[in-house]
């Protein structure tokens, strides 16, 4: 075989090679779904934020305007310190609330937003006031059997 | 006394020629890092040899893969589905070939496919006395022969396990949603929200660059070392296989416990 039909399949083998690399890159991959070429960065304080990780998805109405770029532990409020990286085609406005929900049951965690009524908007850098922390799943449980002891004994009382 | 002390004798002598063949070896891969000049600088020589080791194993890699993606959709969907939570087949199908299965599975396909081949060419040529031809010319056969076979090694492995998971996803695409009739958006979406760029798709291709490096460097370091007879030959090649195989399963393991430390410490 001569050396150019041998250049041929191997050109043919590198360009095919590099297209599954883009197609797994573009198509299973998370490069094309959120481009962060233009965003902005707004930071929030949780008194516990459960499970969340860095990159996990910012919603607001349920669609993903961000991810979580970096938490970080704030230890003058002793509270989580969680950075937001919002699209910058999207502005919310100053009140705004955020909550750590998880989608499921067992699901992923996430960020909620909920814009607010107010008329000026949250710069880059800015500071989300309101936070609701994570729901912790043990918190919930030993609260309930906490609950159920406490009915009992009142029963007990009664009689 | 002497029969006592002849299988200690033995244990020694074979662990003694082990660590001598080690040191040999890694002689060997320095010697040929440092004479891989005339490879890159005459670059055709390594195209020659990607097509052998790379363009020729594409089908059974692209075949293999396919097969891989549309059994591992097989398998997940009858699992997924008993928990409700078949719409994750995606994302099964996609992490399990990026991470694991397309450079693991593509670097076995390789070592046998074309690491034994390379063995069996670098000992033929030292059976038949080319190699000491070459060296009578004053050809250094590690750069004319070794180096373009272990770069172009080096070179297709990665694109091979890009191709086998590209192909075993779409087989598992293929058999998920038009055959079992999983909603092709969730496939997609769910498959895509989960799959990471650079710490699953890079990962996966480094863990490629890493086998590679490995088989090949078992391979043509076999062939240089093999007897030169017809059984010298033969045997190489067995190791070739074996060792390759064996490291390939190793080295994932410690590249996983490195690369993958429970999704906390990224």
């Amino acid at each position: 075989m001569n050396r150019a039909t041998i250049d041929i399949w191997v050109g043919a083998f590198v360009a095919a090679g590099f297209a599954g690399l883009l197609f797994l890159a573009l198509k299973v991959g998370n490069m094309a779904s959120f481009s962060l070429d233009r965003t902005y960065d707004v930071q929030a304080k949780f008194a516990n934020i459960g499970g969340l990780k860095p990159r996990a998805a910012i919603k607001s109405a349920g669609v993903v305007v961000g991810r979580v770029s970096n938490i970080q532990f704030d230890n003058q409020s002793y509270e989580a310190m969680v950075t937001f990286t919002i699209d910058a085609r999207y502005q919310f406005p100053k009140d705004t609330s955020a909550k750590i929900l998880t989608s499921g049951l067992l699901g992923e965690q996430y960020v909620g937003l909920e814009a607010g009524g107010e008329s000026e908007m949250l710069p880059a850098g800015g500071r989300v006031r309101l936070t609701q922390s994570a729901v912790v799943l043990e918190n919930l449980i030993s609260q309930f059997l906490f609950n159920k002891a406490a009915e009992e004994k009142e029963g007990k009382d009664k009689k | 006394m002497s029969e006592l002390r002849q299988p200690f004798q033995r244990l020694g002598r074979s662990v003694t020629e082990r660590i001598l063949r080690l040191g040999f070896a890694a002689r060997f891969f320095a010697y040929m890092l440092v004479h891989s000049g005339t490879a890159l600088r005459r670059f055709h020589l390594t195209i020659r040899e990607i097509y052998f080791a790379g363009v020729l194993s594409l089908i059974i890699i692209l075949v293999s893969g396919m097969f891989v993606g549309m059994v591992l959709a097989l398998q997940g969907y009858e699992t997924l589905q008993r928990y409700g939570s078949s719409e994750a087949l995606g994302v099964l199908v996609a992490l399990s070939l990026v991470r694991e299965l397309g450079p693991v599975v593509a670097g076995l396909l390789f070592a046998s496919r074309a690491g034994s081949a390379i063995t069996a060419e670098i000992g033929l040529m030292k059976a038949t006395e080319q190699i000491a031809a070459m060296e009578m010319m004053a050809v250094d056969p590690i750069a004319r022969v070794v180096a373009p076979r272990f770069w172009a090694g080096v070179i297709s492995m990665p694109l091979l396990a890009v191709l086998f998971s590209a192909m075993g996803i779409f087989g598992g695409y293929l058999v998920g949603v038009q055959l079992i009739g999983v909603d092709e958006g969730a496939f997609w979406s769910q498959m895509q929200a989960s799959v990471d760029f650079r710490n699953d798709i890079l990962n996966g291709v480094i863990k490629s660059v890493v086998f590679g490096i490995a088989v090949t460097w078992i391979a043509v370091f076999e062939g240089y070392d093999a007897q030169p007879t017809a059984e010298g030959v033969s045997s190489a090649t067995t190791r070739t296989v074996v060792t390759s195989s064996l490291a390939i399963l190793a080295l994932d393991f410690v590249l996983t416990a490195l690369m993958f430390t429970g999704g906390n410490a990224r």
